[in-house]
């Protein structure tokens, strides 16, 4: 029951009517509301759909050095009153935080659209629609096994805004936005064959469901009767769907604390960092930037501070690192905020492109439960899942059998051979699909 | 095991101690002073709404609802050395209305609480199964259940929310400076996850029943630093469906010194070698291992392709060629489901369809027997079970999502003779231990799965001879069981567990209790996972 946007004039007098009921030195509210819709489907039927709708308020409440939140969604005027005492109570009771900062007051921040009508008014009818277009899409590429194919997906929407911040200084955040995002699977009757595909927006008009149908089926049927492949090092194309799910485990390495503690790859053995260092092969840039075309991410964080551009990598060389407030006020330098979403940087290169240059390798389209096996490296294991294929003389020539591997995308980023055109893979992620030599396949995996 | 009249209504502070489990030293447990929190009052009373939700339900055509209201509280506390990096208390209540309507399931939740919000939701559940209705190729069926009215709240002495923030605080501290009293130890982390949940459910059966449950989740790492190396270990503290006295007993402040050591000891440990060995997991590390590998392939959504696009599949599929046909280990190997055991987190009165808590096998004497169901699921499988009722399966995260099936406590039974893992030890020529949970990773259909520990020993002639880094154990999952020929007794008996078992698109997380003794496993492979690549 999508229900009418919380303006900026609304969430404003919410705001200040729960600030009024502040006696603390500071307060913070962080508030969300919205609406998210889904829609599910398995065995070419829908399975579940529903929708919700929540308004979540959340009050920092701070005292000296001491600091406590609590959270509530029953906004009448008492329960707010006594949400805000709670928070005051468990403050006065929390020890004192060393390394507390005053909150910072009204500030400046870029401008972001990212919300689409499109994707808020996506009602359930819309949305069984866009799941009957999408078993289409399935049945036209299936060739002779269309009517067999077994088919499961979700499609989910949500509108809001995802962060309001406001707090006793007078600083007052909002940003209203919308996300989408729909996955297809297509398989096999035999049981042999399995494809995926998937995509994600903050427009729900850039999407075409019959579109991820017909890819989910066609790599379905590709992949059926995979072949085993000896584990061991091979050169791998990742698409960008596989790109998404190794390379953001970067991320939170990027953490300056952490490295100047010693604790991260990115720290020396005389206490120092690699920035400024090259970490990388040299047509590696990793950006986080909430104002990027392809990313469209809240413009500031929890605390109100804005989100700021942050470069990574550039040309391989370790630039940024993200800091905190207190950390950035112990180094010198300029908090970074939180968010901005992460994006490489592409080139105008199709994965087909990649496809045709490549003698012998193995394309991959997605990988599935990658955990961390050393954080010194990190290192990483996982499996690949849905499409694994043997690319010789520039073309796929058969299905492989699944694989476990362990690598790093840090030493990855040392391995790479050519990178692909930056797709947005889902909201705030935008990545290329990457060729990769040496990547280490491990065992063989018998799931398809 | 008690039986389910024992503990319907137990909401007295009975201490209930499972017969099998290891026994918690729960020590004095302190007076409840008065709660530092207040709970606000609902704006109508749960069972009104919920009514109020089914009967709009009935009115917009459906002919079955399901209709929750939960309250949920949520305490966190975050410390690292000796300062608090978190406390944050959450509160989140609302209602949400599950219909079918022409065999078609529609759901809604909202979180505004009147006579009008809770219709609105009800009407909104049956337009989104009515817009579902023409990509839907057979209705839904129900398996029956018996309606039932009643309470039932997880047994507890001191509800753990309401403990004082100080106390909570002081003792995650005193474990940190103990932690870093030892020499090498650099940073420490602790904290704890408090859950409180109450909820009401009534169906159009005629079911109205209200439960409280509660859950609590310590944690301790600690981080050792020497030159330009270090290492972390974490202590497999078990989650549990327990009260404050739970917590209280593991006494973290004395036995944090014991934890830290091993992230020291770490430091110098060797780079494991890799090859086949006996592999030896503690009932710590091993309990993780029988959810991956046991409890997500006998779900049966999983198995019918509902979790195709996401979680995944399973091997046990089709059902018609597994049920009592495949043999998932030796004979000694007993899989218990349930949702009765005490201080678990899968124990329940009734799940999200009022079908009450049981017990029953998965795998007896080594055979695969049954799946997981809920009430939509358990026709499917009857024919070939002759189970004609829901296993009590189905369950959603909060009031704002839908129900579904998932895992309840899955657990290996202990063997007839009474070994110990030190038993083990002594019998194995060449092995090597695990203990705690470390990297876990495992395919799509539960085959390869790839395990390690927080610490892990090498065993020769019988005797621990050392640490090893850097180790984890690859196999495949009928030929890992199937490997399995040794097991502890009832006295090794030991229940980890999680509160993040996700599955489900949008995403929700469950909680699962897995009970298992220390067992050997012949010959299995242990690769290298260290930086030298």
């Amino acid at each position: 029951m999508p229900q009418p946007m919380m303006s900026s004039d609304e969430a404003r007098a919410l705001t200040q009517r729960v600030l009024a009921f502040a006696t603390a030195d500071e307060t913070q509210l962080n508030l969300s509301a919205g609406w998210q819709g889904n829609t599910r489907f398995a065995g070419n039927e829908i399975t579940t759909a529903g929708g919700t709708t929540d308004i979540r308020l959340t009050v920092t409440s701070v005292i000296g050095k001491r600091r406590a939140s609590v959270s509530t969604n029953v906004l009448d005027d008492e329960s707010l009153k006594r949400t805000v005492e709670q928070a005051e109570r468990l403050a006065r009771l929390a020890p004192e935080d060393p390394e507390h900062l005053p909150m910072p007051g009204p500030q400046q921040y870029a401008s972001v659209n990212g919300y689409a009508a499109a994707t808020a008014d996506l009602t359930p009818e819309a949305r069984a629609l866009a799941v009957q277009k999408a078993l289409g899409g399935v049945r036209e590429a299936g060739g002779a096994d269309a009517d067999s194919l077994f088919v499961a997906g979700f499609l989910e929407a949500s509108a809001g805004v995802g962060s309001v911040v406001a707090n006793s200084k007078g600083l007052f955040a909002y940003h209203p936005d919308t996300s989408v995002s729909m996955s297809v699977t297509a398989r096999t009757p035999d049981g042999t064959g399995s494809g995926y595909m998937s995509t994600g927006a903050n427009d729900w008009a850039a999407i075409d469901p019959a579109l991820l149908g017909r890819r989910a089926a066609e790599k379905a049927v590709a992949s059926r009767n995979p072949q085993a492949l000896e584990p061991g090092r091979y050169t791998v194309i990742l698409e960008p769907r596989a790109v998404a799910d190794f390379i953001p485990l970067l991320r939170r390495t990027f953490d300056a604390r952490s490295t100047d503690e010693g604790r991260s790859p990115f720290s020396t053995e005389n206490g120092g960092t690699k920035v400024g260092q090259k970490i990388a092969d040299e047509r590696v840039t990793l950006i986080s930037d909430p104002t990027d075309p392809q990313l469209l991410t809240s413009p500031f964080s929890n605390d109100g501070l804005p989100n700021r551009k942050s470069v990574w990598i550039e040309n391989g060389v370790l630039r940024d690192l993200s800091y905190s407030r207190w950390w950035a006020a112990q180094k010198g330098k300029e908090p970074t905020g939180g968010g901005g979403g992460f994006k490489m940087m592409g080139t105008d290169r199709s994965l087909e492109d990649l496809i045709a240059g490549t003698d012998r390798g193995i394309l991959v389209t997605r990988f599935w439960y990658i955990r961390s096996l050393d954080q010194r490296t990190v290192m990483v294991t996982g499996l690949t899942r849905d499409g694994t294929f043997l690319v010789e003389g520039g073309k796929i020539t058969r299905s492989l059998k699944n694989f476990r591997w362990n690598d790093s995308p840090l030493l990855a980023l040392n391995r790479i051979e050519d990178i692909g055109r930056a797709e947005r893979v889902e909201s705030g992620l935008v990545m290329p699909a990457l060729k990769i030599r040496d990547f280490n396949f491990t065992s063989l995996s018998d799931a398809v | 095991m008690t039986s389910r009249r024992d503990f319907l209504r137990s909401t007295t502070a009975a201490a209930l101690t499972a017969a099998v489990a290891r026994p918690a030293s729960a020590g004095t447990i302190p007076s409840a002073s008065a709660p530092v929190l207040l709970t606000p009052e609902p704006s109508a009373a749960p069972n009104e709404l919920a009514l109020t939700a089914l009967q709009a339900a009935r009115d917009a055509g459906a002919s079955y609802a399901d209709a929750r209201v939960g309250r949920y509280r949520r305490q966190s506390i975050g410390t690292r050395e000796r300062q608090v990096t978190g406390v944050s208390d959450s509160e989140s209540y609302g209602l949400g209305v599950r219909v079918l309507v022409d065999g078609a399931w529609g759901f809604a939740g909202t979180s505004v609480l009147t006579t009008d919000g809770v219709r609105e939701a009800a009407r909104e559940a049956a337009r989104i199964a009515r817009a579902g209705r023409s990509v839907r190729r057979r209705p839904v069926e129900l398996a029956p259940v018996q309606p039932v009215q009643g309470s039932w709240k997880t047994p507890i002495q001191r509800d753990p929310v309401d403990v004082p923030i100080e106390e909570k605080v002081a003792l995650l501290f005193a474990a940190n400076e103990t932690a870093l009293g030892v020499q090498g130890i650099r940073f420490v982390n602790s904290g704890m996850s408090l859950l409180r949940e109450e909820k009401t459910l009534a169906t159009t059966d005629g079911t109205l029943i209200t439960q409280t449950f509660i859950r609590v989740g310590p944690t301790f790492s600690a981080t050792a630093i020497q030159g330009g190396s270090f290492e972390s270990y974490t202590h497999e503290i078990a989650p549990r469906g327990s009260g404050w006295e739970y917590i209280a007993g593991l006494d973290m402040p004395t036995n944090a010194a014991q934890w830290a050591e091993l992230a020291v000891e770490k430091l110098s440990a060797r780079s494991v070698d890799v090859g086949r060995y006996d592999l030896i997991l503690d009932p710590s590390n091993l309990w993780l291992t029988i959810h991956e590998s046991i409890g997500h392939p006998t779900e049966l959504d999983r198995a019918m392709g509902y979790e195709a696009n996401y979680a995944g599949t399973s091997f046990l599929s089709p059902p018609e060629e597994y049920i009592g046909k495949f043999r998932y280990g030796p004979d000694f190997m007993n899989i218990q489901a349930d949702r009765t055991q005490p201080d678990s987190l899968g124990r329940t009165g009734w799940d999200d369809e009022g079908v009450p808590a049981e017990e029953w096998k998965l795998i007896e004497n080594g055979i695969f027997k049954d799946y997981q169901t809920t009430r939509e699921q358990a026709a499917w499988i009857a024919p070939l079970t002759g189970v004609h009722r829901s296993h009590g399966c189905s369950f959603a995260q909060s009031w704002g999502d839908v129900p579904f099936q998932r895992m309840p406590n899955v657990s290996l039974m202990p063997g007839e003779e009474n070994l110990s893992l030190d038993d083990i030890v002594a019998a194995t020529d060449r092995g090597i231990i695990f203990k705690n949970r470390g990297s876990w990773s495992i395919d799509q259909q539960r085959f390869n799965f790839q395990f390690s520990g927080q610490v892990a020993y090498e065993v020769r002639s019988g005797k621990i001879v050392g640490m090893v880094k850097d180790a984890a154990y690859q196999s495949r999952t009928p030929d890992f069981w199937n490997s399995m020929d040794m097991i502890g007794g009832k006295d090794s008996y030991w229940l980890g567990g999680t509160f993040s078992d996700g599955k489900g698109e949008p995403g929700q997380a469950n909680s699962a209790t897995h009970g298992c003794p220390p067992a050997r496993f012949k010959n299995v492979n242990i690769v290298n996972t260290g930086a030298a690549v």
